[in-house]
């Protein structure tokens, strides 16, 4: 049912912080794979590594020991440079921040990623009208971040991150600065494009309720995954 | 194509913040207008000093007696010229017209008017060498070139002083104890570091000499060069009046031969040096607007952090992000330069307006402002571009 080479791939990876005796193992030897298709919700307490373990994911950093591999490619040992190529080409971003620029129209801020992909002017647009249609915010483009709620801006930021097509979508608490109600409309969301559109999610999340909508969850303790399995399993 | 787009973006990020822009540009507006205004404003000076002398006449070189060498040198009394000497010049030396004069200083009186005056003897070749017209009336005829006529050709503030700008051909006015009838009124001469050339009363040569100065002087011969090499002419005077007046050799002339020319360069010298000097000046302020852009955008990048962090997860990379601040403060900066261009322009006009100065436009120095300020603008945006060049994305998107 899987794609036998996962989508990305962590071996024995270590991030080690500090230097001497004060050094501190963020991640302890994680070995995790994300499979083409896959929901995966991240968990674990605060200080777990959850976030650094997002970081490497989506390479923003890289690890101090051990390998990451990207679609069998290693590239735990790119440079600054290869890593921006690497997001601008494959991965996309949401934050709990939402991130979106200011005093910028929403389809000018989900054009923003193919800018740097060289896309011509009217196919970026178009791409980008497309993405906002996806998110239902299609008759919301031309509003700045401002003259949106905090849903409508996070489903901006999501059309932003899908727009160029990643192999994965990245998503480091999406939901932490909003109420319930907008919770379940950016997690059905994000569920439903999963389910229909066969994107590849992983989040970063510390709330049960938001955990229940993937379809796999990892519990991180010290550095490690501890627990590995469905969100009703990892949880319960 | 991803410059154009950087540009794009800097363009945006410039129209989003227009108060700051305005502001962090003022300085290069500021510095750039000052460069060109003062510049122009040189240059205007050295046209009206140029202009001035060329109106003097062309190719013109002044003979008279005194050597009066170098700054502080005393005139040393030596004998006067006489028209036998302008006659001698003017028949041995080929390709020059020559014009004897003679001065005295008088009091031309008009009814109940009088006004103190230069009054200068002059031939007919006068007007020719000094390239100097009569507006209204005629000139001097031979007849009473040669017998001493009393009839003058007044100047321009004489005419005005004396007649209100009225009327004045056939008018008979005074000299100290002489009546002589005006015949023409010369055209107005630009003043020439301020002295009025228009302060004067033309008479024939002979009666000037017989009438009121009372002896056969020639205080200044001009000669005009017809065909434009004054250094010749010069050389060439210069011998043939040591002669007439046996000076040995090795011993210094009793008299001098001045090219205007020569005092042009020398005035136009002095002015170039102060524009460099007040050009320079500006320049300073040019360097001050640049570190006001630096400034900006170092404050800038500190508040856009989040910005940038956001641009290189989506996957711009460090020399992406120095481009577009780069672009961004070279815009401002050139922006900057056509704003200064336009006030330092407009100012050096009213400038010259108001001080009587012809205006001239250097397009040199318009076009080396404006590269120098989109330098400015490069050069003091590089160290900001490279901050934010080297932000670490994860610390940038969590930068508050």
């Amino acid at each position: 049912m899987t794609d036998p080479v996962p989508v990305m791939e962590l071996l024995d990876a270590w991030k080690i912080y500090g230097a001497g005796e004060a050094t501190v193992n963020a991640l302890a030897g994680v070995d995790l794979r994300i499979f083409a298709g896959e929901f995966v919700a991240i968990m674990g307490s605060s200080g777990s590594g959850k976030s650094t373990c997002m970081n490497l994911l989506g390479a923003l950093d890289r690890p101090s020991k051990g390998r990451y591999r990207f679609r069998g490619v290693d590239v735990g040992d790119f440079d600054r440079d290869e890593r921006a190529l690497l997001r601008r080409h494959h991965l996309g971003f949401v934050f709990q921040s939402f991130n979106l620029l200011a005093r910028t129209s929403a389809v000018d801020n989900v054009e923003l990623p193919l800018l740097y992909q060289r896309v011509p002017r009217r196919e970026r647009r178009q791409r980008a009208l497309e993405m906002l249609d996806l998110v239902g915010l299609a008759e919301r483009a031309d509003h700045t971040p401002a003259q949106l709620s905090g849903g409508q801006q996070q489903r901006v930021a999501i059309a932003r991150a899908l727009v160029t097509r990643p192999a994965v979508l990245l998503a480091d608490e999406p939901t932490g600065n909003l109420d319930s109600a907008r919770t379940h409309e950016v997690m059905g969301l994000l569920a439903d494009l999963n389910r229909r559109q066969g994107i590849t999610i992983a989040l970063v999340t510390h709330e049960p309720d938001v955990a229940g909508f993937a379809r796999r969850a990892l519990w991180f303790t010290d550095g490690r995954v501890a627990r590995d399995g469905t969100p009703a399993e990892v949880l319960g | 194509m991803i410059l154009w787009l950087t540009l794009g973006m800097a363009l945006r990020a410039m129209v989003r913040n227009k108060l700051r822009s305005f502001l962090t540009v003022l300085g290069v507006v500021i510095g750039v207008g000052a460069v060109i205004c003062m510049v122009h404003l040189g240059e205007s000076a050295k046209k009206s000093v140029t202009d001035q002398i060329a109106s003097l006449g062309q190719n013109l070189l002044m003979v008279r007696s005194g050597a009066g060498r170098g700054p502080g040198g005393a005139r040393v009394a030596s004998k006067a010229f006489t028209v036998e000497d302008a006659e001698a010049i003017q028949a041995q030396v080929d390709g020059i017209v020559v014009a004897p004069t003679a001065s005295a200083n008088t009091v031309a009186v008009n009814g109940n008017t009088n006004w103190p005056t230069n009054a200068q003897g002059v031939t007919d070749e006068f007007f020719t060498v000094r390239d100097w017209p009569v507006t209204a009336g005629r000139r001097f005829e031979q007849a009473e070139l040669r017998g001493g006529a009393l009839v003058c050709i007044i100047g321009a503030t004489v005419h005005k002083e004396l007649f209100a700008g009225e009327e004045a051909i056939g008018a008979r006015i005074r000299l100290g104890r002489l009546s002589c009838d005006v015949i023409g009124v010369l055209a107005s001469k630009q003043s020439m570091m301020g002295s009025d050339p228009d302060d004067t009363i033309l008479l024939p040569l002979r009666t000037v000499q017989r009438r009121l100065a009372g002896k056969d002087d020639v205080q200044m011969i001009y000669v005009s060069a017809t065909d434009g090499g004054t250094a010749r002419v010069q050389a060439e005077i210069e011998r043939l009046l040591r002669e007439r007046r046996r000076i040995k050799d090795g011993r210094d002339d009793d008299f001098s031969v001045r090219d205007m020319r020569e005092i042009a360069d020398r005035v136009t010298g002095t002015t170039d040096v102060m524009t460099t000097l007040l050009g320079s000046i500006a320049a300073v302020s040019l360097l001050v607007g640049g570190i006001g852009i630096m400034n900006i955008m170092l404050v800038s990048v500190t508040e856009r952090t989040r910005e940038i962090g956001i641009r290189m997860a989506i996957g711009a990379r460090g020399r992406e992000v120095l481009l577009q601040f780069l672009l961004e403060s070279a815009l401002l900066s050139t922006l900057g330069g056509l704003l200064g261009i336009g006030v330092g322009l407009g100012g050096s006009y009213l400038a010259c307006d108001k001080l009587d100065l012809p205006f001239v436009v250097v397009p040199g120095i318009v076009g080396v402002a404006f590269l120098f300020s989109a330098a400015v603008g490069i050069l003091f945006g590089f160290m900001p571009a490279l901050k934010a060049s080297r932000l670490d994305p994860i610390d940038a998107l969590r930068h508050e």
